[in-house]
């Protein structure tokens, strides 16, 4: 009874199903939405491939049924377009819309959430009235407007809606920051001297990623659907084709060709549900880290 | 020290033994546990977390939240098996004849009924009087248990009380059914010294004057020797020794009962000449549940384990006052 | 690291001679709340000399864990001073502050939520050397395996992440993090109290291991009575924020002249002491910080207070050299027979 005797250490874990990705993927709601996201990213990749022409060129008879015509599986819409080259081609406008406005909000809602929540005081009254104001004006009105003052393209329109949608997340960022601002794992970085920066960054805002990400993926879907309306009122980017755009156009022979609406409606759908999917997911794995075994 | 009345006992744990129930099977948190008290006597379960103290009092009054669940054994009450009542028989039982006290009271408390109105309800549930007499045996308990003022704390709110308060309150409530059993988890474990002295006598008379027989869990050594006839020690699940409190201080049999009195800080331990002794270690750690060895639990953190140790579970055996489950027993003294 | 089994411990219960490593006089701590002002710490003062162990102990609600809090100033002090060896770190800015922290550190008392779940073991512990800019990456990995060595952990640890270790071998990495830095003052904030006492007998040889070996000063808060007496040259009694008594642990023990430490020695009760408390104990319960008693905070509870107790507050007066204690009518007599029994039996 000597020396503190060196302690030993039970085995190491390395069972990828206890991962975060393991746990996901046992769940079958978050596999269906990641094997669906899959689905459609791969459309976006391949769409030059699997369709060389312009999407929004005539191609062939104007309103063909879907398996009518083995050259159109979905069929053509009233210009003549390929509405499959549509679909493919659209995932790529929805995703890129939605992937890069919610890459907008994040960067601009962690930000302000992180510097209202960790200094407090002075910094936090301001910037929560400047939140406070973009979350009482209506968002997709407030899209609208943008988009219309700076004309549709698909910068402005992925602006307009990262710009627009920003605020609830920071106020979840702003909540977090706040409580692990004030745990013993912030305590103990300034015990050891270390900088807001190094305490910001390095400690608080990883462990307040669990819910942002989960957040995130809503975020993706709501500016998909945000993208689609907008198209859908024809204040989409005339120059690419989207989902929402599509859905605008076979509006006028939704009497006599449905399809020409509902197949780019379903894509819409099914990307949203996707990403819900996921965000679920998501948030049963990561809320229920703590709880091991 | 020893109050105890030779009668039967009225509270007979036979054999008891509860599991988790998992994806990777049964796992045992508590194996073969016997024990009995006698009326106004004082038992004290003690052991290190883990040690499966806590799930057993909660077995007593039927409380074994799941995953877990008892998978063998019998809790006697007065002559009746409580493991084989239904969930209605069981609930006429709590309360009337077996209470329980928590470490929190707060979570046990109904924050938005006055502590009057819990107590009330109490006794009402097991007791057809009317509401005025109920309200008056209120009264008397929340004077029974020192409360001072008890008018006017019998229209408070839980959250307006101070923890040594609420811990009244919660014994106040409990004898609401003058029970033969009160189950005592860690009571004082959150509150300080001089309150948690205040407690402890508070229960101690309450056994003299009732004669409740109490089951008191804690992993206090200190309060044990002040305030417990005997004592049942539990690791990994399973008792280790059990004895009249006397004899389990100056004689401690089982190696781990020991090197738990042992590492325990003694008074005046540099007093002699500036001089600190090494208090002593049990090394190692407790084993989890999924891997329990296959003889005695405490055997890889044992000083005297060998062959026979490795193997098999010893049974408990008759020392002195009381039982100890150790191929060595007795010879400690070695150590 | 020594093998044998008594370790003799330094000089206790003489007046500090050496050069204090640590100086707080006065020290106060006032907090704003919705309810009103919380006078969390008031006038305290001590000292802490190089290799020297100063036991703080109290219920709650005594200021023991504002004062550890106010030393390594998270908390900003509302009067007095602090002085680290020299230099005074009363006001510091963070900047200032960042330097003596090499100096100053703190072990908190729940490793699990003061551990970054994400890091593994061997980057938390060459955080600190990497925030003070010490030493080449390959030199900071030689220390930090040298630090695990020191608390007993396995040179493997450093590739595990806190969760995969049980609560003592967590408060050991606590313990290697504050010791990273080679500081001369650790305040110990409660390091054993969420631990089991087998652990807890580990970690506690641990400190008095650590502290022979590095000449290291520890500020010790505990609310258990023998943790602090068997860890300390030295104990500040705590009521209501301020120090009621401050001795060597020896002259403290036997010789308790505040009413509060006799109330407090009596309740515990520990295996090796009496088997009855002595008195009747303490009524009622700590009053309200919101709403302080006049005087001497303790006279509502006190069994010998007087007229003067409820209209002035007691100065510290010396007992002894070295053993202080703020009562009017203080017990300076012999030992009371309880605690005679405790250190003879």
């Amino acid at each position: 009874m000597a020396l503190p005797e060196t302690v030993s250490l039970p085995p190491a874990r390395a069972d990828f199903r206890d991962t975060t990705v393991g746990r996901l993927l046992r769940r079958p709601s978050a596999l269906l939405g990641l094997l669906l996201l899959a689905g459609i990213l791969a459309m976006a990749a391949f769409a030059d491939i699997a369709f060389t022409g312009d999407p929004l060129d005539m191609a062939g008879m104007p309103l063909l049924r879907p398996g009518e015509d083995a050259a159109f599986p979905l069929g053509t819409d009233m210009m003549g377009r390929d509405l499959a080259s549509g679909i493919f081609h659209g995932a790529r406008v929805s995703l890129l819309i939605g992937g890069v406005a919610a890459l907008v909000s994040l960067v601009i809602g962690i930000g302000i959430g992180a510097l209202s929540g960790y200094y407090g005081g002075r910094v936090d009254r301001a910037l929560m009235r400047v939140t406070e104001l973009f979350q009482t004006i209506p968002p997709f009105l407030f899209t609208l407007a943008l988009v219309a003052i700076l004309q549709p393209s698909i910068a402005t329109i992925t602006a307009a809606i990262g710009i627009t949608s920003w605020s609830g997340l920071a106020r979840l960022v702003r909540a977090e920051v706040l409580r692990l601002r004030n745990s013993e794992l912030a305590q103990a970085s300034i015990i050891l001297g270390a900088s807001d920066a190094r305490i910001i960054f390095r400690h608080i805002l990883p462990n307040a990623l669990a819910p942002v990400i989960v957040s995130a993926s809503i975020l993706v879907a709501t500016a998909i659907l945000t993208e689609s309306s907008l198209s859908f009122l024809g204040l989409g980017d005339p120059n690419v084709v989207s989902w929402g755009g599509m859905v605008g156009a076979g509006r006028e022979t939704i009497r006599t060709d449905p399809h020409v609406a509902a197949i780019p409606g379903v894509a819409i759908v099914i990307a949203v549900l996707a990403l819900n999917l996921l965000g679920d997911g998501l948030n049963d794995v990561l809320s229920s880290k703590g709880e091991r075994r | 020290m020893s109050h105890a009345v030779p009668n039967e006992p009225v509270l007979a744990v036979d054999g008891l033994s509860i599991g988790f129930q998992t994806r990777r099977g049964l796992l045992p948190a508590v194996r073969e546990l016997s024990f009995s008290v006698r009326s106004g006597e004082m038992l004290a379960i003690v052991g290190e977390s883990g040690c499966g103290k806590s799930l057993t009092a909660l077995a007593l009054l039927g409380l074994i939240p799941p995953p877990g669940r008892v998978t063998g054994g019998t809790v006697r009450l007065e002559g009746r098996d409580l493991l084989a009542l239904d969930e209605a028989a069981l609930r006429r039982v709590r309360g009337a004849r077996i209470a329980m006290i928590f470490q929190e009271p707060m979570t046990a408390l109904n924050p938005v009924l006055t502590v009057g109105e819990q107590i009330m309800e109490a006794i009402l549930e097991h007791e057809p009087v009317s509401r005025k007499a109920a309200r008056k045996r209120t009264l008397a308990l929340l004077e029974r248990v020192r409360i001072p003022d008890p008018e006017r704390r019998f229209a408070e709110y839980p959250h307006r009380l101070s923890g040594g308060m609420r811990q009244r309150v919660m014994i106040a409530m409990a004898l609401a059914g003058a029970p033969a059993v009160l189950v005592a988890d860690e009571p004082t474990t959150a509150l300080d010294v001089t309150i948690q002295a205040q407690i402890l006598s508070l229960i101690d008379e309450l056994r003299r004057e009732q004669g409740t027989a109490v089951v008191f869990i804690t992993h206090d050594l200190g309060v044990v020797s002040r305030y417990v006839d005997r004592v049942l020690v539990m690791y990994a699940g399973r008792k280790v020794e059990e004895r009249d409190t006397r004899d389990l201080f100056a004689d401690p049999l089982h190696p781990y009962t020991r090197g738990l009195i042992a590492a325990q800080p003694r008074a005046g331990a540099g007093a002699a000449g500036a001089v600190r002794e090494r208090l002593a270690e049990i090394p190692g750690t407790v084993p989890a549940l999924a891997a329990m060895p296959a003889g005695c639990a405490f055997a890889p953190r044992c000083p005297l384990a060998d062959e026979r140790c490795v193997q098999a579970v010893p049974p408990p055996r008759r020392a002195g006052s009381g039982l100890v489950a150790c191929h060595h027993a007795g010879e400690t003294h070695a150590l | 690291m020594p093998s044998d089994a008594v370790l003799a411990a330094p000089a206790v219960s003489a007046p500090v001679t050496a050069t204090p490593v640590l100086r707080v006089s006065g020290l106060s701590v006032e907090y704003r709340t919705a309810r009103g002002v919380v006078h969390a710490l008031d006038n305290v003062s001590f000292e802490l000399a190089p290799g020297e162990t100063l036991g703080i102990v109290g219920e709650s609600g005594c200021g023991k864990s504002t004062l550890a809090r106010a030393v390594v100033r998270l908390l900003d002090p509302s009067a007095g001073t602090i002085r680290l060896g020299e230099t005074d770190i009363t006001h510091a800015t963070r900047r200032r502050m960042r330097a003596a922290r090499r100096d100053l550190q703190m072990v908190l008392q729940d490793p699990a939520a003061s551990l970054d779940p994400r890091w593994t073991v061997g980057d938390l512990l060459a955080e600190p050397l990497e925030i003070h800019g010490i030493g080449s990456r390959a030199e900071r990995r030689a220390r930090v395996a040298d630090l695990l060595d020191k608390v007993g952990l396995p040179p493997e640890a450093a590739q595990r992440r806190p969760h995969e270790f049980s609560g003592g071998q967590r408060q050991r990495i606590g313990i290697a993090r504050a010791l990273a830095l080679e500081p001369k003052v650790v305040v110990l904030d409660e390091p054993v109290s969420a631990l089991d006492v087998s652990v807890q007998a580990q970690i506690l040889n641990l400190l008095t291991d650590l502290q022979r070996t590095l000449g290291v000063s520890f500020l010790f808060i505990g609310h258990d009575l023998s943790v602090v007496e068997y860890v300390s040259d030295r104990v500040a009694v705590m009521y209501l924020g301020r120090i009621v008594e401050l001795g060597g642990r020896d002259s403290l023990w036997r010789r308790p002249a505040h009413p509060y430490t006799r109330a407090l020695l009596d309740a515990a009760p520990r295996i090796d002491g009496p088997s009855a408390p002595a008195g009747p104990g303490l009524t009622g319960d700590t009053p309200s910080p919101y709403d302080l008693p006049s005087g001497c905070r303790f006279h509502t509870r006190c069994p010998i207070a007087a007229d003067v107790c409820r209209r002035l507050a007691p100065a510290m007066q010396a007992l002894s050299p070295g053993h202080h204690v703020a009562c009017h009518f203080p017990d300076s007599g012999s030992e009371p027979p309880s605690m005679q029994s405790a250190i003879n039996s």
